[in-house]
């Protein structure tokens, strides 16, 4: 690889210019911009690839050739060794090694990331001369149209247009010379060069940029780029776990994923020593070659012997940084500590992530041995590994802004897809899902489908345009009921399950460990702001244990969360919105301890009925108490505790069915309404109001419309469809009505009243309150004028006319009321008349 | 021992004969073998420099912290220095090659994986005494062997200059405490340790450099070699906090002693590889091998318990050693509560409760519930005379590993439970509830005063907490944190009812009036004899290994029972009521050697169920403030 002599330019005579080119216009998107600006502008030359014709094996496709090579007059460069002295001169002298005249005037920059350009190809390729990387590169940039593409980088390019010439021609515009290129698009254009790519990067990216070089200037003669384009590969078809690397990769192009933890210092690192000889002032450079370099001991100007000193402001130096990444927890198996991989970033890869970032890298997987000590004979048999970076991609860049469905999405083989299309299928799967969930948790199936519902989610709609915003599509459920009945275990199970769940507990979060504080951090004395439970589980499930026991101003940071889905933070400075859009499964404790089933739901738990409309199902988990329900309680935990160990093997298994099924559902199925179901649903609300009308009373607001559209929605997700159907109505309609029935029943008349929850007081309620005032009222009239009366003589009073019990708190509330209407004034234990 | 040596230099010249995997097996045979494992020396009980380097030896360890994995030369080419001829050596088992090394196309790159492994935490005196008292006569073998001439030569080159007043040292020690160099508790070998360090770093010229080092034990105090241990094959299988018995070849050449010191600027500017790794992540990673020694391992064995008493066979595999236990176990249990009873102020009681409790075991989880954890709260633990750490000390004579956890607001806000991980060392700092499984917790609740907790100090209760109901720890990961199911029994000492949950409160109730409490407690016996104490120590791990079921008649009839109790008075008895019976029941089968719940097993947990809850309302309406 040493004296790039044999270009594939060279081999390929009498190639045309290509007819094919397409010349699209698609308006330009800028592609990753540049930060850092390049230090080194005497860079040696573009690294030459090791020549195709004799390095590459290929079995396959030799016939292509003749479909390629049309005569074409080609420039053709290189008949002078590259690696000559005489090549070594000023920038643009050097650079012939680029075909065009465009090329020319473009000074090629180091590939560091591909290592030493002199170094001896690692395999030794036998070659099939017909097969040249180059034209298959060349064609696939030419010719590659990608119909299907979603990324955002691609935003604004016509699809069906090659899609690569409309990256070069961003370059054009936009000047920044690297191009990504995506290694599933070269796979599926040819599996073959994929191969190579794969298995020899440091060999074929060189050629890659060759091409790339050759086809920009053509197109675009007059543009001025600061460097030649230099190739990005990406995306290398297994995104592989750190923890399966092994020593087959070495030397190869990977994908990984991992999460930043530390980043370097910048490095300097030297490319080429510049020597300049003490005698004759004769200059020569030197290339570094595995991080050493061969001092030339004679002048070969003036042949004086050791007469050569470096000359480090002259020397060639490029940025280097070490990342060190490590496994995201998700990619771990249990009981073991994350692996610790380190990248080395080169150029302007450099600062590109910071610790904390979550990045997808693409790179060439390196060993090095250990160093040996000079003075020792005995080595270390440990090679040191690290990964050059070729490619960083964020994975996590946009979560705290949008919608990241990219990282979203989970790769799940073809078999895994069958086996959950095949569950889906199953008339039951409903049935099935609810029960697999929290297995040890006994009974309670409507709690376990509305959880199930939760974990599914609604479809999430966009009505921004409309001035509303992002409707909420996330389900929100409390439960609440005696201590002991499992809830707090039922919030772990669901914390568990779930890929970006929080467990918090209202007890020990205070509202910054919710939403979001600002903190300097230790290393680089800047202020960043760290997220909360809220902010960590967008997208997923944030779970609050003893949501009672919160305080007041906690609880208020949940009312903009569970309606609008963001957090607005002003803190120090920074003021911003947050995407919070996370489904709260909360638990609460009655207030005394014990439910009172005498009281309704917002006196037991005593939570502002403002937060608790925001849930969309509230459920109560008592301890039923009949001895049919006890039995089978005893069977259930008994059996629970001494199950043989397939059994729980078999319910492992189901938990990661169930995990997977969920992200499917999510990830895929986007369900709409369809017109019998909106039909069904407009049905449900107007039966609803009708109930309340009835008594004179509102059982139902806008706001249970939508928890039914959401659960409707839900349930057509769990059933893989893409449309919402009656059934799914009907679903929807019982668990909320089965909801409502547990938590909104007004203990006086045995009603559901849905005004227990959206004002905190039934209705019913209210009109014994005004009774009760009238009542008094008149008794105060009957007295008399007396201006002052006692308290409790008057409470005595009204109890001894009254037929029904009067609490002092009934008592109180009609005092109240009538103080409101200025008829009397309470002071201490006096009550005076007004007027 | 040295067959082994013999047998690599005989067949490294030709690496493709199989004899690779033929060695390993041989080994793991010979090591499954009765009594085999017992000539092998111990790295527990054996000081480090008694031990031959490059020989087989075993340790018996917990797993601290999982390193990244390294690639080494499996195979390498190499020139041999009398003959000049270019020869293929094998890299495996070793972490130092020999001779001039070239990067060659025959080169073979293989993959191992180094689990940085300690002591067995909290490993109790009479378990290091016992495993090492077998091995009396090993040491003795063993020990003449450091002043073998040949192994001087595996040392440094460098350290030729100290060789001979360093052999006269070394022919004087084994004299004097050679022979007891195992029972000996690491501080009594001052002088030992004196002249190992001289061993390895007198020409590095470095002041003491070994107190420097932490060596990351998870509970404070703790004393012994730790090792990094390389694994070969099938490293998935091991977890964090599992505890190995491990046999492999010892390595501790000089050359893989941090190469910080030797390195100057000038070098790592050439070679930037070697200046990434921080000064801190290099003392980790490679510190001396005086101090932490490299073990290449052969043969890893799972340990399911530490108790040296019990035979190495699993209870299954041994059938006979079981039935006989099982026999006696009635009349064991029978002594130990009459053991136990005086200590705990005369209350039978709770002694029983102690009993499950100290049986009690994590056996399995469902989803997010571990099953079988017996959580015990003592309260009303007298304040005088520490009774907590004496009662301690007799906890500490029956189960092989435990820590005693004073829970003084001093404790509680500066140490460190939850393990961190420290990204500029790359290491996990260990903290104190990184324990092995069984490992008894023995929180004293008394040593609490009035004070204010600190950040850490709740984050160091709510760990507490977590860990006795979920039976987990969250490890902290700093960008995030990480769940480690554990196993791990608590005991809690209390004057009132804790502040922690735990699943079974018991209130002692004293026989002693307070104003002898003090003479009766300095009247306990707290050493019993030898012969009684192993028969309860075995007694206890054995119960804690058996296994359970539970017919369907009795399942029918407990469902009866509590279907009846719901009966009368739904109030009575909930679910985890009926939970905590069932672990009771379950516990007290096994304690009496029962591997199956039988009626009267099941009435019997009803009825001391029934008594301690009648004696915490009694308890309650005495002191009306508790709820």
């Amino acid at each position: 690889m040493s004296s790039p002599t044999s270009t594939p330019g060279g081999r390929k005579r009498g190639r045309n210019t290509n007819p094919s080119t397409p010349s699209s216009e698609g308006p330009t998107s800028p592609p990753s911009q540049r930060r850092r600006g390049q230090d080194s502008s005497t860079g040696d030359l573009m690294p030459m690839p090791t020549s195709p014709a004799t390095d590459m094996l290929s079995p396959a496709a030799p016939q292509d050739n003749s479909l390629l090579s049309s005569p074409r007059p080609s420039v053709l460069p290189n008949e002078v060794d590259m690696s000559s002295p005489l090549m070594y001169g000023t920038p643009s002298s050097r650079v012939e090694g680029t075909p065009r005249s465009g090329v020319r005037g473009t000074p090629a920059r180091q590939r560091p990331d591909l290592g030493s350009v002199r170094k001896a190809p690692q395999v030794d390729l036998q070659s099939d001369i017909r097969y040249s990387p180059f034209l298959v590169q060349k064609r696939f940039l030419q010719r590659f149209i990608d119909l299907t593409s979603t990324e955002d980088e691609n935003a604004g390019l016509d699809l069906n247009e090659p899609l690569y010439m409309q990256k070069l021609e961003e370059i054009s515009v936009v000047g920044d010379p690297v191009l990504n290129v995506n290694c599933l698009h070269v796979q599926s254009f040819d599996a073959e060069l994929y191969r190579q790519l794969i298995c020899y990067p440091q060999e074929v990216i060189p050629t890659f940029d060759m091409a790339v070089n050759e086809l920009f200037f053509e197109r675009f003669p007059d543009s001025i780029l600061e460097f030649q384009i230099q190739v990005r590969p990406y995306n290398a078809l297994k995104t592989r776990n750190m923890r399966n690397l092994n020593p087959e990769d070495i030397d190869q192009l990977i994908t990984i994923s991992g999460m930043v933890i530390r980043t370097s210092q910048l490095i300097p690192e030297m490319q080429e020593a510049f020597f300049q000889c003490q005698v004759c002032a004769f200059s020569t450079r030197v290339e570094v070659d595995r991080g050493r370099i061969a001092e030339p001991s004679v002048c070969r100007n003036c042949n004086t012997t050791h007469s050569l000193a470096i000359v480090h402001n002259r020397s060639v130096f490029s940025d280097k940084q070490m990342v060190k990444i490590q496994e995201s927890p998700e990619d771990m198996p249990a009981g073991q500590t994350p692996h610790t991989t380190i990248v080395y970033a080169h150029n302007d890869l450099v600062d590109k992530v910071q610790p904390g970032d979550r990045i997808n890298i693409t790179g060439v997987y390196r060993a090095v041995p250990m160093r040996a000590n000079p003075r020792q004979s005995n080595v270390k048999s440990v090679y040191k590994t690290h990964i050059d970076a070729i490619h960083f991609h964020k994975t996590d860049e946009k979560r705290l802004h949008g919608l990241d469905e990219d990282a979203e999405q989970k790769l799940f083989t073809e078999d895994r897809v069958q086996t959950l299309k095949e569950l889906a299928a199953k008339p039951d799967v409903y049935e099935r899902l609810s029960s697999a969930l929290a297995p040890s948790i006994y009974e309670h199936e409507d709690i376990k489908k509305g959880i199930l519902l939760q974990l599914f989610g609604g479809a999430r709609k966009d009505f921004s345009q409309t001035g509303r915003g992002n409707f909420r599509a996330d389900v929100n459920i409390l439960l609440c009921g005696d201590p002991g009945t499992s809830k707090s275990q039922l919030l772990q199970y669901v914390y568990n399950l779930v890929p970006r769940g929080q467990y918090t507990s209202g007890k020990g979060s205070s509202a910054v460990g919710l939403t979001a504080y600002v903190m300097r951090d230790p290393e680089t004395r800047q202020l960043v702001l760290q997220t909360g439970a809220l902010v960590l589980s967008d997208n997923g499930i944030c779970c609050i244990d003893e949501f009672d026991k919160m305080s007041d101003s906690t609880r208020s940071v949940l009312h903009e969360v569970m309606e609008q889905q963001t957090l607005s933070i002003a803190k120090a400075g920074i003021i911003c919105q947050l995407n919070a859009r996370t489904s709260v499964l909360a638990a609460a404790n009655p207030i005394e301890s014990q439910w009172n089933p005498k009281k309704t739901t917002i006196e037991n738990i005593q939570l502002p009925h403002t937060l608790l409309s925001r849930f969309d199902l509230i459920f109560l988990m008592l301890d039923p108490q009949d001895e049919a329900y006890d039995r089978r309680l005893a069977h259930h935990l008994v059996s629970l505790y001494y199950q043989s160990e397939e059994q729980i093997e078999e319910e492992f298994l189901d938990m990661a069915v169930l995990r997977d099924y969920i992200a499917y559902a999510r990830t895929y199925i986007n369900p709409r309404l369809s017109e019998e179901a909106s039909q069904a649903l407009i049905e449900a609300y107007v039966d609803m109001r009708k109930i309340g009308s009835g008594r004179g009373m509102v059982s139902a607001y806008p706001r249970q419309l939508e928890s039914l559209i959401r659960l409707a929605e839900a349930h057509a997700k769990v059933r893989f469809s893409e449309k919402v159907e009656t059934i799914d109505v009907e679903e929807a309609k019982r668990l909320h009505r089965e909801a409502l029935k547990q938590s909104a029943t007004d203990p006086r008349t045995g009603f559901v009243d849905i005004s227990i929850l959206t004002t905190g007081m039934s209705a019913t309620a209210r009109k014994r309150k005004e009774e009760v005032a009238q009542a008094l009222k008149k008794l105060i009239q009957a007295k008399g004028k007396t201006p002052a009366m006692k308290y409790q003589q008057l409470l005595e009073d009204l109890r001894g006319q009254s037929e029904n019990a009067i609490t002092k708190e009934l008592f109180d509330e009609a005092l109240r009321a009538l103080a409101d209407e200025d008829y009397l004034t309470v002071t201490g234990k006096t009550v005076r008349l007004l007027a | 021992n040295n067959c082994w040596h013999d047998f690599i230099t005989a067949s490294q010249n030709n690496p493709n004969s199989g004899w690779e995997a033929k060695a390993v097996e041989f080994f793991k045979d010979h090591l499954k073998e009765k009594d085999a494992h017992t000539w092998v020396p111990s790295l527990n009980d054996v000081p480090l420099h008694y031990l031959k380097p490059n020989s087989l030896v075993k340790f018996r360890c917990l797993i601290q912290d999982m390193f990244d994995p390294e690639f080494y030369m499996g195979v390498y080419e190499a020139v041999d220095p009398s003959t000049k001829a270019k020869v293929l050596r094998c890299g495996k088992y070793k972490d130092v090659t020999e001779c001039g090394v070239r990067s060659l196309p025959n080169t073979v790159t293989a993959e191992r994986q180094t689990f940085y492994c300690v002591p067995i935490p909290g490993e109790n005196p009479w378990v290091k005494e016992i495993s090492s008292s077998c091995l009396g006569f090993v040491q003795a073998r063993v020990v003449p062997s450091t002043s073998y001439a040949p192994t001087r030569q595996k040392r440094s080159y460098e350290e030729d200059d100290d060789m001979d007043d360093m052999d006269t040292q070394m022919q004087r020690e084994p004299h004097t405490a050679g022979v007891q160099a195992g029972p000996q508790s690491p501080t009594e070998q001052h002088g030992n340790g004196d002249c190992k360090r001289r061993e390895t770093e007198a020409p590095s010229s470095q002041t003491a450099p070994a107190s420097h080092l932490d060596l990351n034990f998870p509970l404070p105090g703790e004393k012994g070699p730790s090792c990094l241990v390389k694994v070969y094959e099938d490293w998935d299988g091991f977890k964090l906090n599992d505890t190995l018995e491990v046999f492999g070849i010892l390595s501790v050449s000089p050359a893989l002693s941090a190469l910080a010191d030797k390195k100057d600027a000038s070098s790592s500017l050439l070679d930037p590889t070697e200046c990434m790794e921080t000064a801190e992540e290099q003392r980790v990673h490679s510190p001396p091998a005086s101090l932490v020694p490299r073990l290449h391992v052969l043969y890893a064995k799972p340990l399911p318990h530490n108790n040296p008493l019990l035979p190495s066979a699993t209870l299954e595999d041994n059938s006979a050693f079981l039935s006989s236990t099982l026999s006696e176990m009635a009349s064991v249990r029978a002594e130990l509560l009459t053991f136990l009873t005086p200590i705990l102020l005369g209350d039978a009681l709770a002694a029983e409760y102690l009993i499950l409790h100290l049986i009690s075991n994590v056996y399995s989880r469902r989803d997010v519930l571990p099953l079988g954890k017996f959580t015990l709260n003592l309260s009303g633990c007298p304040t005088v005379a520490s009774y907590t750490e004496r009662f301690y000390q007799i906890i500490q004579q029956l189960v092989p590993s435990s820590y005693y956890l004073g829970m003084s607001l001093q404790n509680m806000n500066q140490m460190r439970f939850v393990p961190k991980k420290d990204y500029s060392a790359n290491r996990l700092v260990s903290g104190a509830l990184q324990l092995a499984r069984n490992t008894s917790l023995f929180l004293d609740e008394t040593q609490l005063e009035q004070g204010q907790l600190d950040t850490a100090g709740v984050r160091n209760v709510t760990a507490l907490g977590n860990l006795i109901t979920w039976q987990k720890v969250d490890y902290d990961f700093n960008y995030h944190q990480m769940e480690f199911p554990c196993n791990i029994n608590v005991l809690i000492a209390s004057e009132g009812r804790s502040l922690l949950p735990s699943d079974c409160q018991i209130h002692l109730q004293s026989q002693i009036t307070p104003p002898h409490m003090e003479e009766y407690l300095s009247s306990i016996h707290v050493h019993p004899q030898a012969s009684q104490l192993n028969k309860f120590r075995m007694y206890l791990s054995v119960a804690r290994l058996l296994n359970y079921s539970i017919s369907d008649e009795v399942t029918k009839s407990v469902e009866d029972d509590f279907v009846d109790m719901r009966k009368d008075d739904p109030q009575s008895i909930s679910a985890e009521d009926l939970h905590r019976m069932l672990v009771v029941a379950r516990l007290l089968s096994l304690s009496l050697g029962q591997t199956s719940l039988s009626r009267d097993s099941w009435l019997r947990a009803k009825h001391i169920e029934l008594l301690r809850r009648s004696r915490m309302e009694q308890h309650t309406c005495v002191n009306g403030n508790e709820p």
